[in-house]
């Protein structure tokens, strides 16, 4: 058990950051969704990050708990598609592991993990899904293992975000090679093959958020 | 914004806008459900919820109109959840349609086989269930023959209009849950479509084209979302389009000499009625020669994917209660059959 703390800013400055991420990379997100699927990850992204940009202001008072659920109800509201349900859900179980605390309380690096681990054991049961399936999971699992196993053995709290955020790098580019069985791209078969997953490439660039912005 | 030539104002708000105008334009045929839970994306008939039938609720993604809204009407269907442009619509408003639309017979659910509807439309049945003790059975439409070998894993696209329709009509004789479902499974598993685009639809928020598909080709199998088909190569006649496509769809089932058809040849948007007209001429003639009869065709804008240039042709084989089922009156906004 370390001392290292996330306090409540750093929870509200993510997803600021998370707002202006999506703006800044939404044709990205699109172009790799046009060659693989319908063309249209970043713009839903917007469609539901602008939803969140409205209201935090409001929201910015709540405790990290209840600021993530409305985030994520936000997401599921206004996305739909499979972006909603997934982002929507992680970000509405993120907050669980610290929903007795109050509305200036931050989380220990222990609880920050927890709260990874809901976030990403919900995008599985909702999409029942797990890695090798050319999904958003390829960059999520591996990069939760790759935090948990670094901090429990030793490593200080940020290097092991940063060891993680380079395991869910990893796992984005093995989404090349993978022939997709989920979602719009399974489909295409071997056609699948040499192209970036769109989920994917978005949770690896959302969990670099969550490291630069660690004190 | 050259590359785009589309009517809207801002982008972000097409859909809010496209519906307040449509609840407006049809107001003796539909309403905007109420409910909070709705989020202004459930359209419903003006007495939803008031008759002894299962309530039948269709939808998916904004963009393919008249699909699915059109069909929103007397005989047909009693509700519509509408989603962002290709993207499914969120759970809350799929809840909201189910408890709109019940009477205690409870709702079924058809739309097209995506994961994403997959998933918003299940949240919202377990909400039903677990919060109102509504039970709501789901008929997921896969009729492209293309889009896997597995019938399962196939995407829904103009047959979803088949399946609609005979499930709604089942309903309206007052049959029970299980029994429309049945009939909706019926209406899917005798149901194959194909397509071909020839340009890319557009998205107001992008301000261009979905993807790039260079002037003068077509795409044979492409999706109504412009997923990816099965070749691509330079526009060719009519003629030949139709024997590309027809082929995989009379092998699928297969559709064999003696069997009897519903026929639709469906434009993706911006393919004029002359040319659908055309290629039904190719259509008939090839199944004539099969020894195959069609019962009725329907050929025009059913199942689009805005301004996308290209067509599919969708045959259903028909028994007796398919047909009785395809020709029960209905009187909605987009399709109306006395």
């Amino acid at each position: 058990m370390s001392d290292y703390v996330l306090s409540k800013d750093y929870f509200v400055k993510v997803i600021e950051d998370l707002i202006a991420l999506v703006d800044k990379r939404k044709e990205y997100y699109t172009e790799l969704d046009s060659a693989i699927g319908d063309g249209d990850h970043g713009i839903n992204l917007e469609i539901g990050f602008r939803e969140v940009n409205k209201n935090l202001d409001e929201w910015k008072n709540l405790n990290v708990r209840d600021f993530y659920n409305n985030v994520g109800k936000a997401l599921l509201d206004k996305v739909g598609g499979s972006s909603g349900p997934l982002y929507g859900s992680f970000f509405m179980k993120f907050g669980l592991p610290v929903k007795t605390k109050g509305p200036d309380e931050g989380a220990t690096f222990e609880e920050f993990i927890q709260m990874l681990d809901k976030g990403v054991a919900i995008i599985q049961k909702r999409g029942k899904s797990t890695t090798g399936e050319k999904t958003m999971l390829d960059t999520f699992i591996p990069a939760l293992e790759t935090l948990r196993k670094e901090y429990e053995g030793g490593t200080p709290a940020k290097e092991a975000m940063e060891k993680a955020v380079q395991a869910g790098k990893d796992g984005l580019e093995s989404t090349r090679n993978i022939v997709a069985t989920k979602g719009r791209a399974m489909r295409l078969g071997e056609r699948a093959i040499g192209h970036l997953d769109p989920g994917a490439a978005s949770a690896a660039e959302f969990l670099e958020v969550f490291y630069e912005d660690m004190p | 914004m050259a590359k785009i030539k589309r009517l809207f104002n801002d982008p972000y708000e097409i859909v809010e806008e496209y519906l307040e105008g449509y609840v407006k334009a049809h107001k003796q045929y539909v309403k905007m459900c109420d409910m909070e839970e709705a989020q202004g994306r459930v359209v419903i008939t003006n007495d939803a919820g008031t008759k002894d039938k299962v309530g039948v609720i269709i939808g998916g993604g904004s963009g393919h109109e008249p699909l699915f809204i059109g069909y929103v009407g007397e005989g047909f269907a009693d509700g519509v959840v509408v989603g962002n442009i290709n993207t499914s619509p969120s759970p809350d408003p799929c809840y909201a349609a189910a408890k709109a639309c019940d009477n205690g017979k409870g709702c079924i659910y058809l739309y097209g086989n995506y994961a994403g509807d997959v998933m918003n439309f299940d949240m919202g049945a377990e909400q039903a269930d677990e919060e109102d003790d509504i039970r709501v059975e789901t008929v997921l439409v896969t009729d492209d023959v293309v889009s896997s070998e597995n019938i399962e894993d196939r995407r829904g696209i103009a047959g979803d209009f088949f399946v609609f329709k005979v499930a709604a009509a089942k309903a309206d004789t007052g049959a029970d849950l299980d029994e429309v479902v049945a009939a909706a499974k019926k209406a899917n598993d005798n149901t194959r479509t194909m397509g071909v685009a020839m340009s890319s639809a557009t998205l107001p928020a992008k301000g261009d084209v979905i993807f790039e598909l260079p002037d003068g080709d077509m795409e044979i199998g492409m999706g109504i979302h412009g997923e990816p088909g099965v070749r691509r190569g330079k526009i060719d006649t009519a003629d030949n389009v139709v024997d590309e496509i027809m082929d995989p769809i009379l092998k699928d089932l297969p559709f064999v000499e003696g069997d009897e058809v519903y026929v639709l040849v469906n434009s993706l948007g911006a393919t004029p009625l002359m040319d659908l007209h055309v290629c039904y001429r190719r259509v008939a003639q090839i199944l004539e020669e099969k020894g195959i009869t069609v019962y009725k065709a329907l050929v025009g804008p059913f199942a689009c994917s805005m301004d996308m240039a290209g067509m599919s042709v969708t045959l259903m084989k028909l028994d007796d209660e398919l047909k009785e089922l395809m020709d029960a009156p209905c009187d909605t906004p987009y399709f109306t059959q006395k």
